[in-house]
């Protein structure tokens, strides 16, 4: 579950990003509270709050006073346009690195991302 | 001190200077700490390490034979002003020799003016703490769970509680998590809890505290303590190399390997020089970084007798 290394907070920010992106939680809609995802995950709703307190701070979260915290206008497309851009980073530079550690050449890897197209990854 | 501004703001906990010996020996040396309002702190460290000593400071139980201890404004010891803010329940905390479940559910409320009575039965329930047999026959975990019922549904303003999870069995210690980070969203208060289970008792945790032969070693937020050491592990030669002046926490060898914890985070450049020489670098675990703290060789021989002897529910080594 929780637990790639990194600490706690970011990976509850993390994940309610995701369920933005999967639109798991559409925009306008209320996200867990910080409670509900404290127990959900058993940890310190503190860890908890500073999560989503990265997610404010981004703009992809906003707090309704009383009423609990909703995602954002505009925050799928804003999420999606960041992680394109990181994505050559956290994806496709391990993967070449790999490739190449194990004798590969890029037209190998293509062919494999080409096979994977073919075999009808959706 | 009467109600002082320190009663209602300020540190729950605050320790200076304190110091504890047991016939000569230093229980606790020259410790001084804060510990934050409504927030869960972990007290860590080998067995003997001092914890005990100081959850009983902190509960009025005993005092310190030098510095000062103040629980919310108050030294807690033979102090009627500090008596019900904070609740110690001892791992090997006694009741009366016929008492049963019903009893403590009675007594409960007539110690505790916040007692919730729904939640004592939820906790008896999840816990499956059976009502026939008398206390001193419970098991090592059913006992623990009694503990568990007494400190959350007391709601007392300080918590202490000293190995809660103690025998629990994995569900009961799901349960305790749960139900423990629940208490703090609802009803937030001090909580600082000893435990041997790092990893898994690591994300109910805001602060950790380690103890190593009576003297604090760590003090952090549990997302700093993740910055507070690194692991080099590759062939011993290459390692020794690469972590030459640097100050090592802890290291072992197997066979022509060698695994190092150091202080400090890992800088890019030595995790890049690292990884050119076929060494792999990565952030210490909160669970590596306790078991390093407490892997020290003894300073002095006075030490060396005091230093706990190894079993079976110390922290486990480094490795993972």
């Amino acid at each position: 579950m929780l637990d790639d290394g990194r600490p706690l907070f970011q990976q509850i920010a993390q994940q309610v990003a995701d369920g933005v992106v999967a639109g798991t939680f559409p925009e306008g809609a209320q996200v867990p509270s910080t409670t509900e995802l404290a127990v959900l995950h058993r940890i310190n709703p503190a860890t908890v709050g500073k999560g989503l307190a990265l997610l404010v701070a981004d703009d992809v979260l906003h707090k309704r006073r009383g009423l609990g915290m909703f995602v954002s206008e505009g925050a799928r497309e804003r999420l999606v346009a960041r992680r394109r851009t990181e994505l050559a980073a956290t994806y496709v530079r391990p993967l070449v690195e790999e490739a190449r550690s194990l004798g590969l050449e890029l037209d190998d890897v293509h062919r494999l991302i080409d096979q994977l197209d073919q075999e009808g990854l959706r | 001190m009467s109600t002082t501004t320190a009663a209602r703001s300020g540190p729950a906990v605050r320790v200076r200077g304190a110091s504890r010996r047991f016939a000569g020996t230093a229980a606790l040396d020259d410790v001084t700490l804060d510990v934050p309002r409504d927030r869960v702190c972990g007290l860590l460290g080998r067995n003997g390490a001092g914890k005990t000593t100081l959850l009983s400071l902190l509960a009025g139980h005993d005092r310190p034979d030098a510095g000062t201890v103040e629980v919310l404004g108050e030294q807690p010891f033979e102090n009627p002003r500090a008596a019900g803010t904070s609740l110690l329940v001892r791992d090997d905390q006694r009741y009366p020799d016929d008492f049963h479940l019903a009893h403590v559910l009675r007594v409960g409320p007539l110690f505790h003016p916040a007692w919730d009575a729904a939640l004592a039965a939820e906790v008896v329930e999840r816990f499956r703490i059976p009502a026939k047999p008398p206390v001193k026959k419970f098991s090592r975990g059913q006992r623990s769970a009694l503990g568990v019922l007494l400190g959350l549904a007391a709601r007392a303003p300080v918590t202490i509680l000293d190995e809660p999870t103690l025998g629990l069995d994995a569900t009961a210690r799901a349960h305790f998590r749960e139900l423990l980070v629940r208490e703090m969203s609802e009803h937030p208060r001090t909580v600082v809890l000893s435990t041997h289970l790092v990893d898994e008792m690591e994300g109910a945790l805001d602060r950790v505290l380690v103890l190593d032969r009576g003297r604090l070693v760590l003090d952090a937020d549990v997302d700093e303590a993740r910055e507070r050491a690194h692991v080099v592990l590759g062939p011993a030669e290459a390692v020794e190399r690469a972590t030459a002046g640097s100050r090592t926490l802890a290291s072992r060898r197997v066979g022509g390997f060698a695994e190092v914890v150091l202080e400090g985070p890992a800088t890019a450049a030595a995790t890049r020089s690292a990884g050119a020489a076929g060494l792999q670098v990565r952030p210490a675990g909160l669970q590596e970084l306790v078991a390093a703290l407490g892997a020290g060789d003894p300073p002095s021989p006075e030490a060396a007798v005091t230093a706990p002897a190894p079993s079976a529910t110390t922290v486990s080594g480094a490795s993972r």
